[in-house]
């Protein structure tokens, strides 16, 4: 699990995060151009990205494949966990491979329900949140749709499946450098 | 278009992150048995073709400080929702906007934004943007705050 401590990254981190946002150069020796254009060295870039991938600021550097692009797919799924077993259920969706990403999340209407409950002695409406979130990367959709089988036999709870049926947006990119304390 | 055995094994090879040496398609075709100039070709078309979307870094949001992250899902007229959803991924604080299927009863919910802030009260006011776009259109939100990060390593293909 990743702890969510925020890290502080100097500002020339920043400027290289930025920069490799934009693209990593295919040639022989990319990180000797990215060190040109940021007017570092090459070994500093590299170290640099070394301890950022060590740090956890980065969790990846290299290809970000749109596997949908040969017949892959990718699913949002979700499920309604018993805290008492949810450190159990998360175990056995990590396992797959093909769990790319998965999020523990609380439903804002849900915790406004909560507190309702305990001031009104009410039961609450949300009471079977989904609360954990993840997402399928799978070579086809008969692999997702076998795993997520596999994930609701082998926890006994039910798979919830919401593929998309349209993309509007697939990119982020957050300011940096305004995280790092401001422009450089 | 079905994956060729190099095309596999490349993906293979580079899916968890480039080799952190000074020649990286060198090291990494050193691995599959071929030139840097043939990973470049391949990596080149496969970015020409968008198998790959980019060749970058991926930031913990949380370790930059953006620490709260919500996503936020709408019940929009089906009538309108495809017009109206290309309208919100333009809105700032919106990584990635998708209709999803509803399912009722207990998810009346077909479009999902994802938000990003340095708190709570980021996230709200962008929802608020969302809501005061969506107008009458809109008939029910939430917003899931992520709580914890199980994990994230991206795409991970089998080995054959």
């Amino acid at each position: 699990m990743c702890s969510d401590n925020t890290v502080w990254i100097d500002p020339a981190d920043a400027r290289l995060v930025d920069h490799l946002h934009g693209g990593f150069p295919l040639v022989d020796r990319p990180f000797a151009q990215v060190a040109a254009e940021l007017g570092q060295s090459e070994d500093e870039v590299i170290e640099r990205l070394t301890r950022l991938l060590g740090q956890g600021v980065l969790t990846r550097f290299g290809p970000l494949f749109q596997i949908e692009r040969a017949g892959g797919i990718f699913v949002l799924a979700a499920m309604s966990v018993p805290d008492a077993r949810f450190d159990a259920v998360a175990h056995i969706v990590n396992a797959w491979p093909e769990v790319a990403h998965n999020y523990r999340r609380e439903s804002a209407a849900a915790a406004a329900d909560r507190r309702s409950a305990r001031k009104h002695g009410m039961p609450s409406a949300h009471g079977a949140a989904l609360n954990m979130w993840f997402v399928m990367a799978a070579e086809s959709a008969a692999v997702a749709e076998e795993v997520m089988q596999r994930i609701e036999a082998d926890t006994g709870l039910p798979v919830w499946r919401f593929p998309k049926e349209r993309e509007f947006k697939v990119e982020l990119k957050l300011p940096i450098m305004e995280a790092a304390g401001g422009a450089v | 278009m079905a994956l060729s055995e190099f095309d596999r094994s490349l993906i293979h090879a580079a899916q968890s992150g480039l080799p952190l040496v000074p020649r990286p398609y060198e090291a990494l075709g050193a691995a599959l048995g071929v030139s840097a100039e043939m990973v470049c070709e391949r990596l080149a078309d496969m970015l020409a073709s968008g198998l790959i979307r980019r060749i970058g870094a991926v930031p913990d949001h949380y370790k930059l400080g953006f620490t709260a992250n919500g996503m936020s899902v709408w019940d929009v007229a089906d009538e309108v929702v495809d017009d109206l959803g290309a309208r919100v991924a333009d809105l700032p604080g919106v990584s990635h906007c998708y209709r999803r299927p509803r399912q009722l009863p207990s998810w009346p919910y077909n479009l999902f934004a994802m938000l990003h802030g340095r708190s709570r009260g980021d996230v709200q006011q962008q929802a608020h943007r969302i809501e005061a776009l969506l107008g009458s259109a809109c008939r029910g939100h939430d917003i899931l705050y992520s709580t914890a990060i199980l994990k994230k390593t991206g795409l991970r293909l089998r080995e054959n």
